[in-house]
């Protein structure tokens, strides 16, 4: 039972990014077709210490070409002795994307790349299947990025402080719980600063 | 309905590959067969190369998206099975239908669809048989390499990862392969722990429905073979987190006090590429029907019997009311000992025997109701027109 392309979608993404640390979201479920097969599925992939790839998309070609990125990262980092910066690596994530855009095996994948780096700071990059890649102050994908958007516009702020992400990344969620036509029951979410990446708690969005 | 529009769930139903016709040297339109490249050994591993197509120009049948042109599919390929596994404190259940369908046709009412791999791994297979039966084959001779040159199994996970790779090239293809490996993993270690039948007969009060209890004293009656038993002598279970009343948490914690070396594992592999672990996994166009059972009747803490039963009364619901499963339920237990097989079970003779539970427990339910309206009406209220609900 193969996916349509419109079932691609249905996952949902977002990153915030605040003075000196990322935000990053993302839902649980694994689908096929109308089954949710796993409520406890982890879409981001760690590249480094302190760079997180969420990845959602078509089904194999996500952790195929997450994992293959995470590897060169690492790869990099063996053969050269430092690690790539957020820029760097997002970069590279684009060029291989752009590559096998017009090869016989494209990957449907739309991206989030967050990392924390030492000289630049925080940074949000935005890729999405055709390889276009954006630095963004905040971002999301999905069909649940036609509903949270707008709220991100709103409230988001340069100097928001970490609680004040969560709480806007809260107000996210219950828009999503309240209109968005998938039920997503339970979110990843983590942390990204110069201390490295932070598992938070995760955040089920209660009926109100 | 707008959930289904916005899935676009019909749409998969009502496609028909389009049909290409491409012209060979002369001129004419030919559909073309795949060509092969059979000079490398491993041909089949890779999608044909489309080494005579090379010169021509694309024309408006090729498309940048598929590495193949499909050709016309006299029928329409899906998964119309009810294939499951799932993983309990005693290892693992896989359980299938045995109907092969082909559009309205039973091809086969007597097919297996389980398929042991090696001693502690057996495969519940959905999709095209072909595809099916040749990808075990491959999975097999892979694992039994990768055994020879590593002298130790694969892991479950490994096994998947391995599949999933190698089914990667064929994505966009036609091959339809959506496997679930069910088996144990790891080694048997010496540490001296509590059997696990101690842990399942624990003070916590069992919900059965009295459906599962039936079809669990029918399931004794049935045969278990022994189809391979590992030379170790002690189950080694981890205890320190086991806990019947366990939630997903716990379960976590089960998993991972193994080790993450032993221990009962079910992984998803599907064509598509998708790649899961989990604890409970069905596949097939009978597999909503199945999850609801399984759903409601899961608990790690189950017995053996009670994991039968409700792997048997899953497939038994699935089949009943899904077109494309239905006649006999396949059944494997795989512990760390290896798997062990029950006897094929024709559903129909459950759904006859169901038939009559249901009636006798009709007439049970109409019996106490009078003797319950006769008490009330000894007691003296006199009242025989008021009415009594249940």
């Amino acid at each position: 039972m193969s996916n349509p392309p419109s079932c691609r979608n249905m996952e949902y993404l977002i990153g915030i990014q605040g003075p000196d640390f990322v935000l990053v979201a993302a839902d649980n479920v694994a689908a096929s077709s109308i089954i949710q097969m796993k409520h406890d599925y982890d879409k981001m992939f760690k590249l480094s210490d302190k760079i997180l790839l969420l990845c959602v998309g078509e089904a194999g070609d996500t952790v195929q070409f997450a994992e293959y990125i995470q590897k060169n990262v690492q790869l990099y980092k063996m053969r050269n002795g430092y690690e790539l910066s957020p820029a760097a690596a997002a970069n590279f994530t684009r060029k291989n994307l752009a590559d096998y855009l017009r090869s016989r095996t494209p990957y449907h994948v739309n991206l989030l790349l967050a990392g924390y780096d030492e000289t630049d700071g925080p940074g949000l990059y935005y890729m999405d299947y055709l390889s276009a890649l954006a630095k963004a102050p905040f971002a999301a994908h999905g069909y649940g990025a036609f509903l949270t958007l707008s709220i991100l516009d709103r409230y988001y702020r340069p100097d928001l402080t970490r609680e004040e992400a969560v709480d806007l990344l809260k107000k996210c969620l219950e828009e999503l719980n309240k209109r968005f036509i998938m039920n997503l029951p339970s979110f990843t979410v983590r942390l990204i600063d110069k201390d490295g990446i932070h598992d938070m708690e995760k955040l089920p969005v209660g009926p109100k | 309905m707008a959930l289904q529009d916005v899935c676009g769930f019909l749409e998969t139903l009502d496609d028909i590959s389009p049909c290409t016709y491409l012209p060979n040297e002369m001129g004419y339109m030919w559909r073309t067969p795949f060509e092969f490249d059979r000079d490398s050994a491993f041909h089949f591993l890779f999608p044909p190369q489309q080494c005579s197509r090379k010169n021509r120009a694309p024309t408006l049948f090729s498309s940048t998206f598929s590495s193949l042109s499909p050709h016309q599919q006299p029928f329409q390929l899906s998964h119309g099975t009810t294939t499951l596994g799932f993983i309990f404190q005693d290892g693992v259940i896989a359980a299938a239908d045995t109907r092969a369908s082909c559009k309205g046709l039973i091809c086969c009412p007597i097919s297996q669809k389980i398929m042991p791999i090696h001693s502690h791994l057996v495969v519940n297979t959905s999709g095209s048989g072909a595809d099916c039966m040749l990808w075990e084959r491959i999975l097999t001779r892979e694992m039994r390499l990768y055994q020879l040159r590593h002298r130790k199994r694969l892991s479950i996970n490994g096994a998947a990862k391995l599949l999933s790779t190698m089914l990667h090239p064929f994505k966009g293809t036609n091959v339809c392969v959506a496997a679930t490996l069910c088996g144990w993993d790891g080694e048997e270690t010496q540490d001296t722990l509590q059997s696990c039948m101690e842990i399942a007969d624990v003070k916590e009060a069992v919900e059965q429905d009295s459906n599962v209890s039936a079809i669990s004293d029918v399931s004794a009656q049935g045969g278990v073979k022994m189809a391979s038993i590992n030379e170790q002598d002690e189950i080694s279970k981890d205890t320190q987190a086991l806990n019947p009343t366990v939630s997903n948490q716990n379960t976590k914690n089960v998993l991972s006090t193994f080790g993450g070396r032993s221990g009962p594992r079910v992984c998803y592999v599907c064509s598509d590429g998708l790649q899961l672990k989990g604890e409970i996994i069905s596949v097939g166009s009978g597999s909503p029907y199945a999850y609801a059972v399984l759903d409601d009747g899961w608990r790690w803490g189950m017995t053996v019997d009670e994991a039968v039963a409700l792997a048997r009364e899953a497939v038994f619901r699935a089949t009943h009311w899904d077109a494309y499963s239905g006649n006999n339920v396949d059944l494997f237990h795989i512990t760390a000992h290896g798997w062990r097989r029950r006897d094929r079970e024709d559903l129909k003779e459950e759904y006859y025997r169901e038939r009559e539970r249901e009636k006798k427990k009709i007439k049970e339910r109409e019996k106490e109701r009078q003797k319950r309206e006769g008490d009330e009406l000894v007691e003296g209220e006199g009242d025989i027109y008021s009415v009594h609900c249940g």
